[in-house]
């Protein structure tokens, strides 16, 4: 019992110790071409000069989570270490005959949809080892989709600050105040990480959420 | 409800009230395999109560494992109506009812296979359902 008590007493330590050297895990997570790998690949690059994954109009591109380790990022004389997770797209539903209609064949097609769903299981599993998360929504999209709700939904309950970012904002029909609206108990930023338009605001907001760690 | 100028083109489907009392006392597991048993009879479920959100990413994650094994299964449609605009009185009204009830009996879930129901649209005045 008392060398129980001991070594409990050493493994608390010891984990307080070098818990503030780990790298803050940030994930991106939100619903499939939202834009979550352009936003990584933008700080990838602002960075550390690498991009962190392949992007494409076909939804599912991402289908494995996909890391960045040492992201040093820099704002107004700080700096902060992450560790960039970029999560495959979470969704309800996939149909590999959508994937046809991208000149797609039929054995591609259903070897994407397989491997997107299985995409989909790991984005969730991964969720609660999160320290930061960055909910990526396409602004040109209506934000009151079930996905998003329960994404967010999971993170309050799990105690995982959360930042909402409006992408594609450059794209006439986005609406920045929908997103807002639909999600007003949450800081809510418009970017657009396609011309990397208000990253400035974006790296304010994530400094800003790290207080909450 | 539903899109007038498809429902020629429907082949059936039924739909199903779930009351919170027949979950009320199942676990989570317990919770996901009866929805998922209902959408896989091809018919739209209406829940009263939600699910915790815990239980929402795992229905996700099950619906996503049975895709490519369940033949013609596609996923699901999902939503939540829920009464969010509340004050403070309303929300301690409304909590005092769910811990005696055990659950949100003020919301309403709807769950639908993705083969029937195309999507749920929804805005924070309405909700469509627009089928197949």
């Amino acid at each position: 019992m008392v060398v129980k008590i001991i070594t409990n007493f050493f493994k608390r330590m010891f984990s307080t110790i070098f818990k503030g050297k780990e790298d803050i895990k940030l994930g991106f997570y939100g619903p499939p071409n939202a834009g979550k790998t352009s936003l990584a690949n933008r700080i990838c690059k602002d960075w550390t000069g690498e991009e962190l994954g392949s992007v494409s109009k076909i939804p599912h591109e991402t289908r494995n989570v996909q890391f960045k380790e040492k992201v040093e990022i820099e704002y107004k004389g700080k700096t902060m270490t992450f560790k960039m997770v970029d999560t495959p797209g979470i969704s309800t539903k996939i149909d590999y005959e959508d994937f046809l209609k991208y000149n797609m064949n039929k054995k591609d097609a259903k070897k994407r949809a397989k491997e997107a769903t299985q995409g989909v299981i790991e984005s969730i599993k991964w969720l609660e080892d999160m320290d930061m998360v960055v909910v990526v929504l396409d602004a040109t999209e209506n934000p009151y989709n079930q996905v998003n709700i329960t994404i967010i939904g999971n993170l309050v309950a799990r105690k995982i600050p959360v930042l909402i970012v409006a992408n594609k904002m450059d794209v006439k029909k986005a609406d920045l105040k929908k997103i807002e609206a639909a999600f007003p108990e949450y800081d809510t930023i418009g970017i657009s990480a396609k011309y990397g338009k208000n990253l400035e605001e974006f790296y304010e907001s994530i400094f800003k959420l790290s207080k909450k760690l | 409800m539903g899109n007038k100028n498809n429902l020629g083109k429907l082949k059936g489907f039924a739909i199903q009230f779930l009351p919170y009392s027949e979950i009320k006392n199942l676990d989570g597991d317990g919770r996901i395999k009866k929805i998922l048993g209902i959408i896989l009879g091809n018919s739209i479920l209406i829940l009263q109560g939600k699910l915790k959100p815990e239980e929402e990413s795992r229905l996700i994650g099950d619906t996503m494992a049975m895709i490519g094994h369940v033949k013609s299964f596609k996923g699901i449609e999902l939503a939540v109506i829920a009464d969010s605009k509340e004050g403070f009185l309303g929300k301690m009204r409304k909590g005092i009812v769910n811990a005696l009830s055990g659950g949100d009996l003020g919301a309403i879930t709807i769950i639908g296979p993705a083969s029937v129901v195309k999507e749920i649209k929804r805005n924070p005045k309405k909700i469509e359902l627009l089928l197949s």
